[in-house]
């Protein structure tokens, strides 16, 4: 198994999402991350997916994709090729005596500070997938209660198409 | 006009004739509507999965869309195996459901599915319609989509409210389709790469599927295959595509394929797909397919491209207008010894059936296939009576031959053969059936009757599932488990009580003089029940996920075979 970005691009339409996840799960493949966000013609959607699957079946998942009448275009992205960006916020239960700890932290990982109280914090931060990995493992040694991230955003770098 | 009225509207616009519908609560407004359009004629099915089966059949048949209105819920459900039939062989098909006013949507109301959601994986693509102002775009979308590209059942889901509001938008002039392409023509350099290994080639076999009889490509399929000098062999579902009585012809390749046909693709240094997709049916094995033959894939679908097989080179686009292409870059091969092998296979391993030993329905099929002069229509179920037919029943043009090949779906042939004969009123038709088959679609004989279609329906009675009696004597120590089927009806007498005329075939020396009889009875349709022995087999075959190579011709009758590893 390996993992995968695959940017859609489809029809603003109830229902795409329903023969978009059939056609992953019907090859084995499991969602780790899902966005939809309008495009900027707002007749269509952007959907980014990170998904774990069997290499040689991406080629054909791909197609599989393409075939769908509300898919204009589905493609594989090379991080190489590509901003990549997830967006996270988390809570910590501290009080006052760990914050410092915790600052140093958020300071290191050019994070933020949204929200605290004499209990706890919210700590933003944004950056590639591995960033937010990296601050969760040390953030789970200091009281990390609960973690929302956003799923993985993709887009092409230059002028090439998403 | 109402939506019901625009619905009706576009369907006259697209040229459809026959609508098989059943009524209920929730289409009850569209029902209304077809009273006012003498020029559709609605076809009362007797279950909605038979109506879908006809449908299909017609569009099998015909090559047009086939039509089918049905009322939410149960009604909506029933389809569902007709719609999986149709989308496993690329069959067009329109399936308009009924659904519950807009308001009660998702609320469980009374006969409401979320058919939208039900049939997801076995459409071509769907709809559900929230604002009567879309219908006219969508029902044109719905038949652009269901007839072009690789063809597709598609299905369009009309709450109550919705068909019943006043529609103020008109039939738009284009379709507009951004994520919709289909590339016809297929690449320039494709072809020509194509052409090279296949001027390279000293063994080539054509392997022909539906695709081609979609596309229409019979005659280019034809010019190709003389010209080049090329054996064909057809799939199941490409049956007529080459004529089988050609003498380029090796018939149907596969698990019951023919002997010649197998012994070809396992010899053959080039292999080109037309229109069929590397079905497990057809390579067995995969891993020990045709493994140093050069492989060329003709495909309209590109996602069928290195699903099952890796081809050297893969040619997006429609089977006629490719070959047509092709066709200019090619010449003939130098390909005698291979015909002349091709030719000693036909001859040391012919299909051939025990003369003796009771009625057998091979018998029975190839004197229909002799006295209809291969003809008829022939719409089959599934079993062993369908490979057997597939077998011995020649066909000779594109649409003789209306078979579930993907779905593999029992109950298909009988309604599929009504349909077939609406469409084409001067064909012989004949539906062949198994006594297992029939009875799951046989309330369709109302149907038949009161249409009046003079189809020939054909039932090879072994009093079992005759293809899992083969298998569990086969490969289970015939171990017979849920294949005997006790209590059968008198089909001759169940007819009679559809007024729907009867003949009987007991022993071998009938055949001939009943089937005479009944091919030339044309005042509705008939049942010609024929006591087949219980226990034959079909072969040539290949075990399931067995290889090609290691086809058995015959039952070993000095060892034990393993059960099939292969999918079913």
């Amino acid at each position: 198994m390996e993992e995968f970005t695959i940017s859609i691009y489809v029809n603003n339409k109830p229902g795409v999402l329903m023969r978009l996840s059939q056609t992953f799960a019907r090859r084995g493949y499991n969602i780790d991350s899902l966005v939809v966000s309008p495009a900027v013609d707002h007749q269509f959607s952007r959907i980014t997916v990170v998904v774990q699957g069997d290499p040689e079946t991406l080629d054909q998942i791909l197609r599989q994709l393409n075939k769908l009448v509300d898919v204009v275009h589905a493609s594989h992205h090379d991080p190489k090729q590509s901003v990549e960006r997830e967006l996270a916020i988390f809570k910590l239960l501290v009080g006052p005596e760990k914050r410092s700890e915790v600052l140093q932290i958020v300071d290191v990982f050019r994070a933020k500070i949204v929200d605290i109280t004499d209990q706890s914090l919210i700590v933003e931060s944004t950056g590639s997938s591995s960033k937010i990995d990296a601050m969760e493992k040390l953030f789970n040694t200091m009281g990390l209660k609960e973690m929302v991230r956003s799923g993985k955003l993709v887009m092409a770098r230059g002028t090439n198409q998403t | 006009m109402n939506g019901a009225q625009v619905v009706v509207e576009a369907l006259k616009r697209e040229g459809v004739k026959y609508i098989f519908g059943y009524p209920g609560g929730a289409c009850m407004p569209i029902f209304d509507a077809l009273l006012d359009a003498p020029e559709l004629e609605l076809v009362l099915v007797r279950h909605e999965q038979g109506g879908t089966h006809m449908a299909d059949g017609y569009a099998r048949a015909t090559g047009k869309p086939g039509v089918v209105l049905v009322t939410s819920g149960p009604g909506a459900t029933n389809t569902v195996t007709g719609l999986l039939t149709a989308q496993m062989d690329s069959i067009p098909l329109i399936v308009l459901t009924g659904q519950t006013i807009t308001p009660n949507l998702g609320k469980d109301a009374f006969q409401e599915a979320d058919i939208f959601g039900v049939t997801i994986p076995v459409v071509k693509h769907s709809y559900l319609v929230k604002d009567v102002n879309e219908l006219p775009k969508i029902v044109q979308e719905a038949f652009h989509l269901a007839t072009t590209g690789r063809p597709g059942p598609v299905l369009i889901d009309l709450p109550k409210d919705v068909v019943s509001a006043e529609c103020v938008s008109s039939f738009p002039e284009n379709i507009d389709l951004p994520g919709y392409e289909v590339s016809m023509k297929g690449n320039a350099d494709d072809i020509v790469r194509a052409a090279h290994i296949i001027m390279e080639s000293r063994c080539p076999l054509l392997y022909v599927g539906a695709g081609a009889v979609g596309a229409g490509a019979a005659k280019e399929v034809l010019e190709l295959a003389e010209k080049l000098q090329a054996p064909v062999t057809t799939t199941l579902l490409g049956k007529g595509a080459f004529p089988e009585t050609h003498d380029l012809s090796v018939g149907m390749l596969g698990m019951h394929g023919t002997a010649y046909a197998n012994k070809a693709v396992v010899g053959c240094d080039m292999i080109m797909a037309i229109g069929a997709r590397w079905d497990d049916r057809i390579t067995g094995k995969v891993s020990e397919f045709c493994p140093t033959a050069s492989k060329i894939h003709i495909d309209i679908d590109p996602a069928e491209f290195g699903k099952i097989i890796q081809p050297d080179v893969s040619i997006n686009g429609d089977a006629r207008l490719v070959l047509q292409e092709l066709i200019k870059h090619v010449r003939k091969l130098d390909s005698d010894s291979w015909l002349k092998s091709v030719a000693s296979w036909k001859k040391k391993y012919p299909l051939k059936y025990p003369k003796r030993g009771g009625l057998r329905a091979q018998y029975v099929l190839d004197e229909l296939d002799r006295l209809s002069e291969s003809r008829g229509i022939i719409s089959t179920d599934v079993g062993q009576h369908q490979m057997w037919a597939a077998q011995f029943c020649k066909s000779s043009r594109e649409r003789q031959w209306l078979s579930s090949g993907g779905a593999g779906t029992m109950g298909y042939g009988f309604p599929a053969a009504i349909g077939a004969q609406l469409g084409c009123p001067n064909d012989l038709v004949v539906a062949v059936v198994g006594d297992g088959g029939f009875q799951m679609t046989l309330a369709e004989l109302s149907t038949a009757a009161l249409q009046r279609v003079p189809i020939k329906i054909l039932i090879i009675d072994n009093r079992h599932l005759g293809m899992i009696r083969q298998w569990q004597e086969l490969f289970f120590d015939q171990r017979l488990s849920g294949c005997e089927l006790d209590g059968n009806p008198d089909f001759v007498k169940l007819g009679e009580s559809y007024g729907v005329k009867g003949f009987r075939i007991r022993r071998a020396g009938d055949v001939t003089k009943v089937l005479k009889k009944a091919l030339a009875y044309n005042d509705g349709p008939c049942i010609i029940h024929a006591e087949v022995v219980k226990e034959d087999n079909v072969f040539p075959m290949i075990p399931a996920g067995a290889a090609v190579k290691d086809m058995l011709i015959e039952k070993p009758k000095d060892r034990k075979l393993e059960k099939p590893v292969g999918s079913t």
